[in-house]
């Protein structure tokens, strides 16, 4: 048994036994990680490197922390403190990079499609550590590691993704991986963040009424407001979303059901998520940073192995 | 193909192996038992089931280990991982280690390398159902060894087990 692609570009491109492969594994990785020694030998020949091109806390954290834990060598790009600067381009600064024998690439790029560009070029294995507005693969795979967890099951599950679904690139890997495993998700948001035709294309519902979404809901991924993304006003002030679409505590407390809450960090706390949401017995934010390791260290042991 | 141990000989030399491991660790107070994942587990299962007969069940500490992630062969080959249960400490215990099928010794050289992350064990012996003796490729060798068979690289050992096979026994298979 083996992955079907020897890259992980986005969760289209993974099967559902894919997805199964690696959360079963990443199961595995997170007994090791509550082992006494939290570290495996399994990737010691395997050199690793990650290429950042957008800022990022967690998933570079998380990432250099799954590499460590199976014993790879790492090597870390930041785009403020490299060549870029001076006019080098994606392809020869990775070209350059391999030349030093690197194994797989992690990269995080603020132009949609930039890892796939890049695994038409090079030899290496190239995990998405979140490109543009497209796709967060390794997040969409700890939510729904974190969903299944909780939850027992993500089949038939009812997932409500709120927020700005347009330039989310974890709502759509979300999207993506839950229809493929058989949840049923609703999106909502204001009309200016959901992009027109999203139920056609993937298979969602849209749904305008934040109470209406976290009462048909199991589960509600909040998505942070990516102002650095929105080059036009789509609504009118932070305030004013808060007061229609930021999640409250006294919300929830009026559905007379518990629903889980989760979010990809970072929060705008007070905008998205209020902070006794956030902080909230409902919250497994935490869990899903937690979780997070293991499931990166699920994706680069199941790439590494480079046969066939 | 040839039958090693039938049904009523695996069934004795089971029995053997468990008499011989609390021949050696008395009370089973400060021993452990641990199978290794995937195969291993059927003949601890069995070992483990005969030593809740002849001591108090509840001083009988048992765990199951899967090395996947401490093989040497990464890039040669995926091997896909099974569950770790390991819920007791192993700091100076002595742990006894159960696999069907000692081969190339290469399982158990990874198995200790995975144990030390759980703690650092007084002692650990390695109990096996069949050795294929001369089919090593490192300096192992069991402490408890059910049968001792020599076998040439081309034979595969096979053993059966009739909750996963249907039949109970253990044979020598020719490719």
């Amino acid at each position: 048994m083996k992955l079907s692609t020897k890259h992980l570009l986005g969760i289209k491109d993974l099967n559902r036994e894919d997805i199964q492969l690696i959360l079963s594994t990443a199961e595995q990785f997170k007994e090791v990680l509550q082992r006494p020694v939290k570290k495996v030998p399994s990737l010691r020949d395997i050199t690793i490197v990650n290429l950042f091109y957008e800022n990022s806390t967690r998933t570079r954290m998380s990432f250099e922390l799954a590499e460590r834990r199976l014993s790879a060598d790492v090597l870390n790009f930041a785009l403020s403190s490299s060549s870029s600067a001076k006019g080098e381009t994606l392809l020869d600064t990775v070209n350059n990079i391999l030349s030093m024998k690197v194994d797989m690439v992690v990269m995080r790029h603020s132009a949609s499609g930039a890892p796939h560009f890049l695994a038409k070029h090079i030899p290496a294995a190239i995990v998405n550590a979140g490109d543009g507005i497209n796709e967060h693969p390794t997040q969409a795979l700890l939510d729904a590691f974190s969903m299944r967890e909780k939850l027992g099951k993500l089949e038939g599950l009812k997932v409500a993704i709120i927020g700005d679904i347009m330039h989310s690139r974890v709502a759509l890997s979300n999207m993506y991986l839950l229809r493929k495993m058989g949840a049923e998700v609703v999106v909502a948001g204001p009309p200016t963040l959901i992009p027109k035709y999203i139920g056609e294309a993937l298979g969602v519902r849209v749904e305008y009424n934040l109470k209406k979404a976290l009462q048909w809901c199991d589960v509600a991924n909040v998505l942070r407001i990516q102002l650095e993304r929105q080059n036009q006003p789509l609504f009118s002030s932070l305030r004013e979303y808060n007061l229609a679409y930021g999640i409250k505590r006294k919300l929830l407390e009026s559905l007379g059901k518990e629903i889980v809450i989760m979010h990809p960090g970072p929060i705008n706390r007070g905008v998205e998520l209020d902070s006794d949401v956030a902080d909230g017995p409902y919250s497994i934010i935490l869990n899903q940073v937690e979780n997070g390791v293991a499931v990166r260290m699920a994706v680069l042991y199941l790439l590494a192995n480079r046969e066939s | 193909m040839k039958t090693i141990l039938s049904e009523q000989q695996l069934a004795l030399t089971v029995k053997r192996l468990a008499h011989q491991i609390l021949e050696n660790n008395l009370s089973l107070t400060n021993t452990v038992v641990i199978g290794l994942q995937p195969r291993g587990v059927w003949l601890s299962d069995r070992i483990v089931k005969e030593l809740t007969q002849m001591v108090d069940p509840s001083v009988i500490q048992y765990g199951k280990l899967d090395i996947t992630f401490y093989r040497d062969d990464v890039r040669k080959s995926l091997h896909i991982a099974t569950a770790t249960d390991i819920p007791f400490s192993i700091e100076n215990k002595k742990v006894v280690l159960i696999d069907d099928v000692l081969y190339t010794g290469r399982t158990i050289r990874a198995a200790l390398d995975a144990l030390l992350a759980f703690g650092r064990p007084s002692k650990v012996s390695l109990c096996v159902l069949v050795d294929r003796r001369f089919n090593r490729e490192l300096p192992i060798q069991p402490d408890y060894s059910g049968k001792t068979i020599d076998t040439i690289i081309s034979q595969k050992v096979k053993v059966n087990w009739k909750e996963r096979d249907g039949s109970e026994e253990v044979i020598l298979l020719d490719s």
